[in-house]
């Protein structure tokens, strides 16, 4: 039993020191090229709060247009993550997916303002509270 | 450059500011203003990542086109009247949390991972319309075509959607 534990926290301290080992590294990279280098993780927790603001703004606002822009708000913050790993891992793909993802935003923008408009003029109203029935 | 290592941080403040103002605002016209603030310091992301491409697509996409359509809908329809919607304390708490313990775990979930970064963002070329054009065209042509075939459905219905009388 001591023994499974002692092993169990061999094998976590070996980790955390592969994690600083591994960033201690990026920075000799950095400090060799005379610049720095933001940790890719940075960028992972401004996505990560840009979606979280995104995802509350879309379950909090009863403005059916706000809602709308909560959801581009979170297309974006997955769009800027992809783009980041994409340029710190040298592999294009990740910015041709951010390509097509625009492309379907878009597309979606005008077919929901489209409806938007469409059931203000039958109702007068853009509150979702109000326009909970799919037939009325 | 010493700004560019501060350049960051500058940017994200401003696009977290410019959602919470999203949320915050009283009226829907400061709405889609402040959402057009966040999207240019994303645009500004962009190029700090060197993905020059990305970068002027998404102004020209996102600041160009998209919130042109929020502000004309906002303006057409006469929507920018205040207060319309008043929402009880107890959903703006829940919510508050609901959105605070999401983001909790998402950093919970990165904090320990080992990521590896390969390349210096500011330094590789794969983000040049040259390069990424290439790649685009020999390995992705199909869903480039597909993807003109959905904007005519999308240019289709938004017309249809428009007509006043559909019979």
């Amino acid at each position: 039993m001591r023994h499974e534990m002692k092993s169990k926290y061999f094998s976590q301290f070996r980790s955390v020191l592969r994690n600083r080992i591994n960033i201690v590294n990026t920075f000799k990279l950095a400090t060799m090229q005379n610049m720095q280098i933001i940790p890719l993780d940075y960028y992972i927790f401004f996505c990560s709060a840009l979606f979280a603001i995104g995802v509350v703004g879309v379950l909090v606002k009863r403005n059916a247009l706000v809602i709308f822009m909560s959801i581009e708000l979170m297309l974006n913050s997955a769009n800027l993550l992809l783009a980041a790993f994409s340029a710190y891992r040298n592999d294009p793909a990740g910015q041709i997916f951010v390509f097509f993802i625009m492309v379907v935003a878009a597309a979606e923008v005008a077919i929901g303002l489209a409806l938007l408009v469409m059931i203000y003029r039958s109702t007068h109203t853009i509150d979702i509270n109000v326009l909970n029935k799919l037939k009325w | 450059m010493i700004f560019s290592k501060y350049l960051f941080f500058i940017l994200s403040f401003i696009a977290i500011y410019a959602a919470l103002k999203v949320l915050i605002s009283k009226k829907p016209m400061h709405s889609v203003l402040y959402l057009t603030l966040a999207f240019f310091a994303i645009g500004g992301h962009y190029i700090l990542l060197n993905a020059q491409f990305l970068a002027v697509v998404h102004i020209i996409v996102y600041a160009g086109a998209i919130m042109v359509l929020f502000i004309y809908t906002v303006m057409l329809l006469n929507l920018n009247i205040q207060g319309e919607f008043p929402k009880s304390r107890l959903a703006k708490i829940a919510s508050a949390l609901a959105g605070g313990l999401l983001l909790m775990t998402l950093i919970a979930i990165f904090r320990s991972y080992d990521l590896k970064m390969v390349a210096d963002p500011s330094l590789n070329q794969i983000g040049l319309v040259k390069n990424l054009g290439k790649v685009l065209f020999e390995e992705y042509y199909l869903p480039f075509e597909l993807s003109s075939i959905l904007f005519l459905a999308a240019m289709v219905g938004a017309v249809m959607l428009g007509k006043k009388d559909i019979y």
